[in-house]
């Protein structure tokens, strides 16, 4: 069956085959939604196997919502259950400094506070789910050159000379997003001066599931647990030391590492390639316009700080879908402004109020001021010593805080 | 939006010998009516909320799945003032057979237009319920929403509404209590406050209470089934359906059962 109506007209397009896309689509398309997704990448590049470095930190909710949508069965057995986070100051040259932060799953009820997951699993099992979902049609290796809306459909016109059309356009096209650029929504951002080295290790000590995060004067580092002994680190550095680090080989580059992570995992190798990604916060001034919405990185690419990036993106992802899919049942038009406007209400406080809560906790801790470096101690310590306030940073890093969408809660639209 | 430039060929083509004047001026009624943000705003911010026990009353009553996007199909529907269409059109889109009738004239051609422009087929007469009741028609479902507080005898009115449906049929009826907190909502508020409706707009003493409706929609041969409030939350900008909060606006369920 193909996505579409007897007229070819669908009820969604989703612009974008990247995490939060077919996520979408997978939502809308189990509720009753007729979805098309439209990919710049050839599907031989999403089904790629092999190991690449990458891998995602998924909040406790973003994890119920796979489960929801039939993707966690496929990957369970290649997550890695977080049990613990650490954070703490450090220094490059002195190793991580005594430890500031502690938590543990056991003080949430829920089980583990996440899981890493490898971004080849999770692409691999969106396409498997896709390809198994009639409500789905995939246009891979297809490119948007122009889009039109109008009161009763939009259409889009792929580098192909094909042309599209549904109700809605939904733009997951990430933080340079085609569909807000043509639809005149403008954005508002700043650069860091900050790079983020993203890579992964093998090691010779076991990890235990725990988290570490060290808060060093030119950047947050996160070492994340992978199965068996494998970790994957994100890595912020001022730009001109990360072009450095990244311009070295790779002993020297692991020497690097080593001097601000220490010796608790024993001997490291790279497994593997080595990523930079600039880091920016950029917001889109509005998320929707008749017959358009914008999701994940395409309304708010944040600081990857807290790897709140992906979840923020599911949490979009959940409450586009349950305002399209409740407006749908009650006959409302779905690509009508005031039902957009719910999704937009719903998510840009909660979005904002986080881009810029990581903007400012990365703009305390990137710095070797000693006034401030006291300041952090004495709030990292309030923090620590507060079981209450301890419970609501565990509870809101695994996304369960909030007006949370039903698909986050692990039930369905 | 090119909503000004395609829809008067689309409306020229069905109905040639409409004046364009006319029919700009009907565009210009049609996109105030649906505009989320005009004159209307009130009435859109409520829908989701009236929709939300339309659906599910008319989905109980006949064993429909909301989850179908067809899942009225096979009902025949009146809505009565209906105005622009905002009830109309969603129960056209789920598959309803539906009849929009207004008793201002001026409201059929510019909720004609907005259906032709949404691609739906509905049929929009300017007619009252009673001429509608006495000419024989009959329907599964009546939508009877925020009118039984404008009418002279709102008895004769009920009584047609009973005429209406078909044995089994069913009628929802919205419209506002009677009350010190309504006269300061409906009246102090919503219209000279607020000014989310034109001064004059309601006249309080017509208000009924749930009481007064339920005697009301028995004695016109109904038999009610359920009643909700629609409350107003004004932290979250939004209407949501109450068990226990008849205290301004309320929505009923009757059935005919002869």
């Amino acid at each position: 069956m193909d996505g579409s109506n007897e007229d070819g007209l669908h009820d969604v397009i989703v612009v974008g085959g990247g995490l939060n896309g077919p996520a979408l689509a997978l939502a809308l398309a189990q509720s009753g939604l007729r979805t098309v997704v439209i990919d710049a990448l050839p599907e031989a590049a999403r089904a790629a196997e092999d190991f690449d470095g990458r891998a995602y930190a998924l909040a406790l909710a973003s994890q119920r919502m796979l489960a929801v949508l039939g993707l966690w069965s496929r990957v369970a057995d290649r997550a890695q259950p977080i049990n613990e986070v650490k954070a703490s100051d450090g220094r490059a040259g002195e190793g991580p400094a005594p430890l500031f932060l502690h938590f543990e799953s056991g003080e949430i009820e829920e089980g583990p506070m996440g899981f890493m997951l490898e971004d080849r699993f999770l692409r691999g099992a969106l396409i498997e789910a896709m390809a198994a979902e009639p409500g789905i049609t995939r246009l891979s290796g297809e490119t948007v050159v122009a889009q039109e809306i109008d009161a009763g459909e939009a259409r889009v016109t792929l580098a192909s000379g094909r042309a599209v059309r549904g109700r809605v356009l939904a733009g997951c096209d990430g933080r340079a997003s085609g569909t807000a650029v043509r639809a005149g929504i403008r954005r508002t951002g700043w650069g860091y001066g900050q790079t983020a080295l993203v890579c992964a290790i093998e090691h010779d000590l076991p990890h235990h599931g725990i988290a570490q995060q060290f808060f060093m004067p030119s950047g947050p580092l996160a070492m994340l647990p992978l199965p068996g002994n494998r970790t994957a680190i994100v890595w912020s550095e001022r730009d001109e030391t990360a072009k450095a680090i990244q311009s070295l080989d790779d002993t020297a580059y692991l020497e690097a590492l080593r001097l601000r992570v220490g010796d608790y995992l024993g001997g490291i190798r790279l497994v593997g390639k080595r990523y930079t990604y600039p880091l920016s916060l950029t917001l889109a001034n509005s998320y929707v316009a008749p017959r358009l919405a914008l999701v994940g990185d395409a309304a708010h690419g944040v600081h990857p700080i807290a790897g709140q990036g992906l979840n923020l993106g599911l949490r979009d992802v959940g409450a586009l879908a349950e305002v399209l899919v409740e407006a749908q049942r009650r006959g409302e038009d779905i690509g009508a402004l005031d039902v957009l406007e719910r999704y937009q209400r719903w998510r840009r406080f909660d979005s904002t109020l986080l881009a810029l809560g990581m903007d400012t906790v990365n703009r305390v801790f990137s710095n070797d001021n000693p006034l401030l470096r006291g300041v952090r101690d004495l709030g990292l310590g309030a923090v620590s010593a507060l079981p209450g306030l301890r419970r609501r940073f565990i509870r809101e890093a695994a996304g369960l805080s909030g007006e949370v969408p039903r698909l986050l809660r692990g039930q369905a639209i | 939006m090119t909503r000004a430039s395609t829809a008067p060929a689309t409306a020229a083509t069905g109905t040639a010998t409409v004046d364009p004047a006319e029919v700009a001026k009907f565009e210009a009624m049609a996109a105030e009516w649906w505009d989320p943000h005009g004159k209307f705003k009130p009435l859109h911010e409520m829908n989701p909320c009236r929709l939300d026990y339309i659906t599910r009353q008319i989905a109980a009553e006949f064993g429909r799945d909301l989850a179908d996007p067809q899942a009225f199909a096979g009902l025949r529907l009146l809505d009565i003032g209906c105005g622009g269409g905002l009830l109309s059109e969603p129960m056209a889109r789920l598959g309803a057979e539906v009849v929009g009738a207004d008793a201002a004239a001026g409201n059929i051609p510019v909720a004609r237009l907005h259906a032709e422009q949404s691609g739906l087929a509905i049929d929009y007469r300017n007619v009252t319920a009673e001429s509608l009741a006495a000419a024989g028609e009959r329907f599964d479902v009546v939508l009877n929403m925020e009118v039984v507080e404008h009418v002279a005898d709102p008895l004769a009115y009920l009584t047609a509404c009973h005429d209406l449906l078909k044995p089994g049929g069913l009628m929802i009826c919205s419209t506002l209590n009677r009350n010190a907190k309504s006269f300061a909502m409906a009246i102090v508020g919503a219209e000279w406050v607020m000014r989310w409706l034109p001064k004059g707009t309601h006249e309080w003493a017509k208000f009924i209470t749930p009481e007064e409706l339920y005697d009301l929609i028995r004695r016109a041969g109904l038999d009610p089934v359920d009643r909700k409030g629609m409350v107003f939350n004004p932290l979250a900008w939004s209407w949501s359906l109450s068990d226990r909060d008849l205290s301004v606006n309320y929505v009923t369920a009757s059935v005919r059962r002869d």
